[in-house]
């Protein structure tokens, strides 16, 4: 253990060799040679704002998954399993999986068909410019936070885990995907995201592997975590869910399933623009309907990186982690955990490779945010209020500039990251806020023909408006929680899941109110955007093995399959 | 992958990137054999087996989908 402690008492988590140093800087010179040479491919705006829609599912897919494995999920998401157990897993699979499979099969026939270059898109051939604009802005504003998140998170773990100073962390990422980004657009962006899924993968891949070997297998593990925090269950994914008062989370089964299944997984895999955006590259619609299945199984697997990292991290690491708000100096927090454990285990070549992995991770979060950013303002903003007819070069050059300009604003956000208990739930705050309610908009335009124009803009709003009301009155009287989880024992995930889960409920029951009082749209204007008008295309297909329903059912028999080994 | 920029398809960057970190990492690996890091379970030499399976699967990738390759 000792050697790993050995590490931890300078004022940096490790110490980069020439090695390592190495392996960084050959991969900022690969990630700008690959964007300079896209560069000459990114010339009409379907190729600079969804990759001339010419990628095959399995690049698709990677992208997809990989748009949401970004280093502050990583790093966030391992410290949450160091804080909650495996119940951080549920974000992985009930959060996840079924919500892409739902994608593949149901509503990515309608946003193909449509031809729609965005989610807002779809809202404004559905519902029109209202709900369109609405949901555009507030996406436009989500992003450019987001990307400005992952910068600053960026910096901080540079700065905490390599000693390197805040502001060059801040300047390098953003030249450096500014130019690519800049350069190639999606082909960059998508190009970029399967590079880091690889680079996660056999960065990270060691820590469970070598922590296993040192525990003993999961029963080692186990025993060890008993062991040191004893009466404590941080291994049963349901189990300790059927009160509030049996899990660190402090979360019913209600919450998980409604409000992380249905409200904002469904919300976040379904009409988050930057992950959808991934799938709209799709060379055809079977593609686009196998990407996202593709994506569900590397999902699954993802807690095998992220997850059981954490875990580990409670059965090895000779000292507890701490909440970020309660660090005394010489102590760390539980998003660490995953620089430490890479401490524990990796020399010089493989600390290059993990840091590396964190550093693509960051960028490639960074680069997503920013070319959906600049998609939903020159497709959804710009050219619909600001400059309709200009030709088609104009708005590639305007995506250029968005991507420019998204990126400073994105540093000046960056600072605006503050006292948060962990990275995620910031995360989660934001998702309840945007992207709740907007899945009851979409997923009720596209499955009952009734509803109106304005039954989705006011729904819309209804819902934004009642999950930033909820989590302002959460935060500001603790008394509200109770009312609004059940429970006060209901940790901030667990927050963030019952305010989806009322904000998707209160979209829903404005959109069905206001549909009833107002006049619908006729059948005619609806052909190809509503499920009962549309004559989604069967492709005849071999053997079974190329149907993407048959692939479909697998995923969800593999996701049941883990709840049970788990449970 | 794309059919109509004939870009080279990103396996190929991704077999790059690993056949040279795969290399880098193994030798580094043997490097240190006679005097491993200060980490726990160095003495599994974990860099010389991870290097050399990046750098299996590194020229594998670059083989495969060299530009050219129809």
């Amino acid at each position: 253990m000792m050697p790993a402690l050995a590490l931890l008492v300078t004022d940096r988590l490790v110490q980069l060799s020439a090695v390592d140093i190495a392996i960084v800087v050959i991969y900022f010179a690969l990630v700008l040679g690959i964007g300079f040479y896209l560069k000459r491919f990114a010339k009409t705006s379907e190729d600079f704002f969804l990759a001339g829609r010419e990628m095959t599912a399995w690049v698709a897919g990677l992208a997809f998954v990989s748009a949401n494995l970004g280093s502050l999920e990583l790093l966030g998401w391992a410290g949450n399993a160091y804080q909650y157990g495996i119940m951080a897993a549920h974000w992985y699979w009930i959060g996840a999986i079924p919500a892409m499979v739902f994608l593949g099969i149901v509503m990515m026939p309608f946003y193909y068909i449509s031809r729609t270059h965005s989610v807002p898109g779809y809202l404004k051939l559905r519902y029109g410019p209202e709900a369109s604009g609405l949901s555009a802005i507030t996406f436009a504003f989500m992003t450019i936070l987001m990307s400005g998140v992952n910068m600053y998170a960026m910096a901080v773990v540079m700065e905490v885990v390599l000693g390197w100073n805040l502001h060059f962390s801040i300047i390098v990422s953003s030249l450096t995907v500014g130019v690519y980004v800049a350069a190639g657009g999606l082909f960059s962006a998508i190009f970029n995201e399967v590079l880091q899924f690889f680079l996660i993968w056999f960065g990270a891949l060691l820590i469970p592997i070598l922590g296993l070997i040192e525990t003993g297998g999961w029963s080692g593990m186990v025993a060890r975590i008993h062991q040191n925090f004893p009466g404590q269950d941080f291994t049963h994914l349901w189990g300790p869910m059927n009160h509030a008062a049996n899990n660190p989370m402090g979360v019913q089964w209600v919450a998980i399933v409604f409000g992380l299944g249905a409200s904002v997984s469904m919300g976040y895999w379904t009409t988050d623009f930057l992950v959808v955006q991934r799938v709209l590259s799709a060379k055809d619609v079977r593609s686009a309907k196998l990407a996202p299945i593709i994506g569900s199984f590397f999902k699954m697997a993802v807690p095998l990186i992220v997850i059981l990292p954490g875990l580990l991290g409670r059965a090895v690491l000779p000292f507890h982690l701490m909440p970020a708000n309660q660090v005394q100096p010489g102590q760390f927090k539980y998003d660490d955990v995953l620089p430490l454990m890479l401490a524990r285990y990796c020399g010089p070549g493989l600390m290059g490779l993990g840091i590396t992995a964190l550093v693509a991770g960051f960028m490639a979060g960074m680069a997503g945010n920013v070319s959906a950013f600049a998609t939903v303002w020159t497709y959804d903003i710009y050219r619909p209020y600001l400059r309709k007819d200009a030709p088609d070069e104009h708005y590639v050059s305007m995506g250029r500039w968005c991507t420019i300009i998204g990126l400073i604003i994105s540093i000046g956000t960056a600072y605006l990251v503050t006292r948060s208990k962990s990275m995620m739930d910031y995360v989660q705050a934001l998702f309840g806020f945007f992207i709740a309610p907007l899945f009851g908009t979409v997923v009720m335009g596209m499955l009952w023909k009734r509803v109106t124009r304005m039954a989705g803009f006011l729904g819309l709003l209804a819902g934004v408006v009642s999950s930033v009301t909820i989590f302002i009155m959460m935060k500001l009287d603790p008394h509200w929680v109770s009312v609004f989880c059940f429970s006060p024992l209901a940790q901030p995930l667990a927050q963030a899941m019952w305010q989806a889960l009322w904000s998707t409920l209160t979209c829903v029951v404005v959109t069905v109110l206001v549909t009833l009082i107002t006049q619908p749209r006729p059948d005619a204007e609806l052909v190809g955007l509503v499920y009962s008008l549309t004559d989604v295309p069967h492709e005849d297909y071999t053997n079974v093995l190329h149907r993407p329903v048959f692939w479909a059912v697998v995923s969800l028999v593999l996701f049941a399959i883990l709840q049970i080994i788990f449970w | 992958m794309t059919e109509k920029h004939h870009i080279i398809p990103v396996w190929f960057f991704v077999g790059v990137l690993f056949l040279i970190y795969g290399i880098i990492i193994f030798f580094s690996g043997l490097a240190e054999w006679s005097h491993p890091p200060a980490t726990v379970l160095a003495e599994l030499h974990a860099p010389v087996w991870w290097g050399a399976l990046l750098t299996v699967l590194g020229a594998g990738y670059c083989w495969l989908f060299r530009p050219g390759r129809t």
